[in-house]
């Protein structure tokens, strides 16, 4: 295993190499691929945290319960809300920024604030080729050339190792409450939480149990007007079913986020995003043991037995990723889904330009 | 600013062009004759004109994919245009170039509330994707000041912001999903309704690409109900700084405002003579919008108010109704009608950390007095996006090359202070030049590799964003291949 303690030993670590990387921050994630350990964990450290300007530079190797004790401290907070894959996975190791990047890991709150990609603002990382590259920068607006920001974050390290990620913070809300629907089946559930995200109440989390048959939808803010807005959710959503609002639902909502309900149960985990009105024509074709729901629906998890093809039952648009399997499994069925074609043209090509050798966690993404 | 030389080979063959694209088009979308051709010389950067070789107007994907397959085996230049309202010269025509314009193709395609998207055809503005949703109380939200007529193509190729992208975002943040069509006339979709689409996440280097990779034809935006209401507060302070450090402030403390728009002393005595909104006369005016119900509002702008008292405005002022609410933002939104009045213009928009405001405003005052010219400065606050406003006269010789060399400083300045040249407008021409003092040749490099995959011939608007002599030998491959 290699940890290069600075950019410059990371991009020497990288022209140096003779074979295959597999990259690596915490580990967490289980997507190891056969190859020499790179990891980013020799990088770590705030480099600026300006409350004022929302903003936050951190080094890639930097533990995300670092940076979030951090935020804390001043009232803020990573607005897209990571999710954390080790309860589902059954990993060690600690998550680091570059990993949450690297994968644009983003939890619930995702249909309000967007994800971890909309919230970075500049990265600096190093290419295949051992070449040092920075993009965007540490303000808000900032359109100078094409957005490579953007394509770092979910490429998985086969682009290029990130060294330094830009990000924009935003503050921790006062108060939250959560307006919870119990007997919905899932029909009836998407279209209630359709209600709720069409509201003017800024609805922060919309999900769904399929095995409780509750859906839980969260609004947060100052005190007041989370109670107000609650309560006037409550009210529109009266004709769906009976609610009721919970003022302390951190713990439901961590659960929700890292999929707690499959932890520990054998099977296959994948994840699938489509329209959420389509989830409701999917899922029976799924064929799941359990499913859980984020995203208004749109966010789709299914627990399957071990070894089952999913994609081939997917009869809507969008995608599906395959988040725990064999290593047997992962590799038969690939971890992401293969794109339409010129889109797999145009993929191929990046990767070829950014990472000419083929070391960068390769096949990982095709 | 120094536009590449036609290729002559290129000029020699217009007739064969038009009749080749008059096969795959309708009549009336392929302008020819030199007068109309005239009509698409220049964008909202007035200062650079240059006619067309052609221009055509398709209005479905499969006649951009044809146009685009012609142009691609010809080794034409193509500029793609939307609605032609870019500061930054983005649809700038060079003698040897078609343009792509995609006004005719402004159809909503598909409005779907349960799922909060609305699909477009790209030549539709701005502000009437808002209208297309608004009966039932939705909207688009990122809001250019050009609104009423830019398009949605010209949005995504410049990736473009507004006044409420504090919370909101900017247009990346609010598109799901397109259609482009490539050089060679292949048709890619990418992403959709759903939330994020898969794989490498091409929509974000597509979209602030300006016209340089593909052809975007059709859209999935993300559309949002709106608030249940909004109201601004006006506050006036003595010094920038502290107008600045009331910003800092306002969102330390966990507020997060729609809108924060700064206005210097020489932007309110301008808007004022203008509007007269009856702006108080002082250093630095803020104008601070938050939303939500009645009392929401209430809340927020107690908290707001609060901090701003404890920097002692030199007046603060609340909207007790929707007439004092659009006085507050009358003298804003005609500040750059303000300026248009006094004189010629340049709009500048490059951004800064907050935090270094009082540094670059006193350092452009400085700069003001020693290149001779006045300048105001429009600011979105919240998100460091400056608008200084040079004031020029054109008739006078000379006068624009000064306050073209005045407006590189001041960007240069900017990225100094640690932010960018450009923060919604784009690069186009205008800041082509300034991308080696943000960027270095490795940086650029890499960027330059993205255009390679997508558009190897170098052909989708190539003299834009770059330096030209760092994209030379690779237009000049496209034209040997002539």
């Amino acid at each position: 295993m290699m940890t290069p303690g600075s950019e410059a030993e990371l991009a020497e670590a990288i022209a140096g190499a003779s074979g295959p990387l597999c990259i690596q921050g915490g580990g967490t994630r289980g997507l190891a691929v056969e190859g020499e350990v790179l990891s980013t964990r020799g990088l770590s450290g705030v480099e600026l945290y300006e409350p004022g300007a929302l903003t936050l530079v951190v080094n890639a190797g930097t533990p995300v319960a670092e940076v979030e004790a951090l935020l804390a401290a001043e009232n803020q907070r990573l607005a897209f809300e990571p999710m954390d894959h080790r309860g589902l996975l059954g990993t060690g190791g600690e998550p680091t920024i570059g990993g949450m990047i690297a994968a644009n890991v983003s939890g619930p709150r995702r249909i309000q604030t967007g994800a971890a990609r909309d919230h970075l603002l500049g990265v600096r990382f190093v290419d295949g080729a051992g070449q040092v590259v920075k993009n965007g920068g540490r303000v808000m607006k900032n359109v100078t050339g094409y957005d490579l920001v953007k394509l770092m974050c979910g490429a998985h390290g086969t682009l290029g190792v990130l060294t330094e990620v830009s990000l924009k913070v935003l503050p921790r809300a006062e108060a939250a409450a959560t307006v919870t629907l119990t007997g919905l089946d899932l029909p009836a559930a998407v279209r209630a939480m359709s209600a709720a995200l069409g509201s003017p109440y800024d609805v922060t989390g919309a999900a769904y149990d399929a095995e409780t048959y509750q859906a839980h939808i969260r609004v947060e803010g100052f005190r007041d007007s989370a109670a107000y807005r609650s309560a006037e959710l409550v009210k529109l959503l009266s004709p769906f079913a009976m609610a009721e609002v919970l003022e302390d639902a951190e713990s439901l909502w961590r659960g929700i986020r890292d999929v707690a309900a499959f932890q520990g149960r054998d099977g296959d985990v994948w994840r699938i995003s489509v329209k959420p009105t389509d989830a409701v024509e999917l899922v029976p074709h799924l064929e799941a043991e359990a499913l859980q729901f984020d995203w208004g629906g749109g966010l789709i998890w299914a627990l399957v037995p071990a070894g089952t093809e999913l994609r081939n039952r997917i009869n809507v648009p969008g995608h599906a990723t395959l988040v725990r399997a064999a290593q047997e499994t992962r590799a038969r069925l690939g971890v992401f889904q293969p794109q339409p074609g010129p889109l797999t043209a145009v993929s191929e090509g990046l990767r070829r330009q950014f990472d000419p050798r083929g070391i960068l966690n390769p096949g990982l993404m095709g | 600013m120094e536009m590449p030389s036609p290729n002559p080979a290129i000029l020699a063959r217009k007739t064969r062009l038009a009749e080749r694209l008059l096969a795959v088009l309708p009549t009336d979308a392929v302008i020819q004759d030199e007068a109309e051709t005239r009509a698409y010389e220049c964008d909202a950067l007035t200062a650079y004109r240059c006619p067309p070789l052609l221009a055509v107007l398709p209005r479905s994907t499969q006649e951009v994919s044809a146009v685009l397959r012609i142009c691609h085996d010809e080794g034409v230049p193509v500029v793609p245009r939307g609605a032609g309202t870019s500061l930054a010269g983005g649809a700038l025509p060079t003698a040897d170039c078609v343009i792509l314009g995609v006004a005719r193709m402004n159809e909503v395609l598909e409005t779907d509330f349960e799922n909060r998207i609305i699909r477009v055809q790209t030549g539709r503005t701005n502000l009437s994707v808002s209208g297309a949703v608004e009966d039932e109380d939705f909207f688009y939200a990122p809001d250019p000041s050009s609104q009423l007529a830019c398009a949605i193509a010209g949005n995504i190729a410049m990736n473009s912001g507004g006044a409420h992208c504090l919370k909101y975002g900017v247009t990346t943040n609010n598109l799901l999903g397109v259609t482009m069509v490539m050089m060679d006339g292949t048709v890619a979709e990418i992403g959709g309704a759903h939330l994020d689409a898969g794989g490498l996440d091409l929509l974000g280097v597509i979209c602030g690409s300006e016209g340089q990779l593909g052809v975007v034809t059709e859209a999935t935006l993300r559309i949002l109900r709106k608030p249940e209401g909004a109201r601004p507060v006006l506050i006036g302070y003595d010094s920038n700084e502290v107008a600045g450090a009331c910003v800092s402030d306002i969102i330390k403390a966990g507020v997060l405002p729609v809108a924060i728009e700064f206005m210097d002393r020489p932007c309110i005595e301008a808007c004022e003579a203008f509007a007269k909104a009856g702006y108080p006369m002082c250093e630095a005016l803020l104008i601070i919008e938050v939303e939500g119900s009645e009392a929401e509002i209430d809340h927020q702008l107690g908290l707001i108010t609060e901090i701003a008292r404890s920097h002692n405005p030199v007046e603060l002022r609340e909207a007790g109704d929707a007439d004092e609410a659009a006085r507050i933002w009358l003298g804003r939104k005609s500040a750059f009608g303000a300026m248009g009045q006094i004189n010629d213009y340049m709009c500048l928009d490059g951004t800064i950390p907050v935090s270094s405001l009082p540094f670059v405003l006193r350092r452009i005052g400085e700069m003001s007095k020693e290149f001779g010219l006045a300048v105001a400065n429009v600011f979105h606050a919240g998100d460091g996006n400056m608008h200084p406003l040079i004031l020029f006269d054109a008739n006078k010789p000379g006068d624009l090359e000064t306050c073209e060399a005045f407006g590189a400083e001041i960007l240069k300045l900017c990225v100094e202070a640690g932010g960018c040249l450009t923060g919604e407008h784009g690069v186009g021409i205008e800041k082509r030049d300034l991308m080696l003092h943000q960027y270095s040749a490795a940086d650029l490099e890499a960027q330059l590799k993205v255009k390679d995959v997508f558009d190897p011939k170098w052909l989708l608007n190539p003299a834009k964003v770059f330096p030209l002599k760092v994209t030379e030998s690779r237009r000049a491959v496209a034209l040997a291949a002539e």
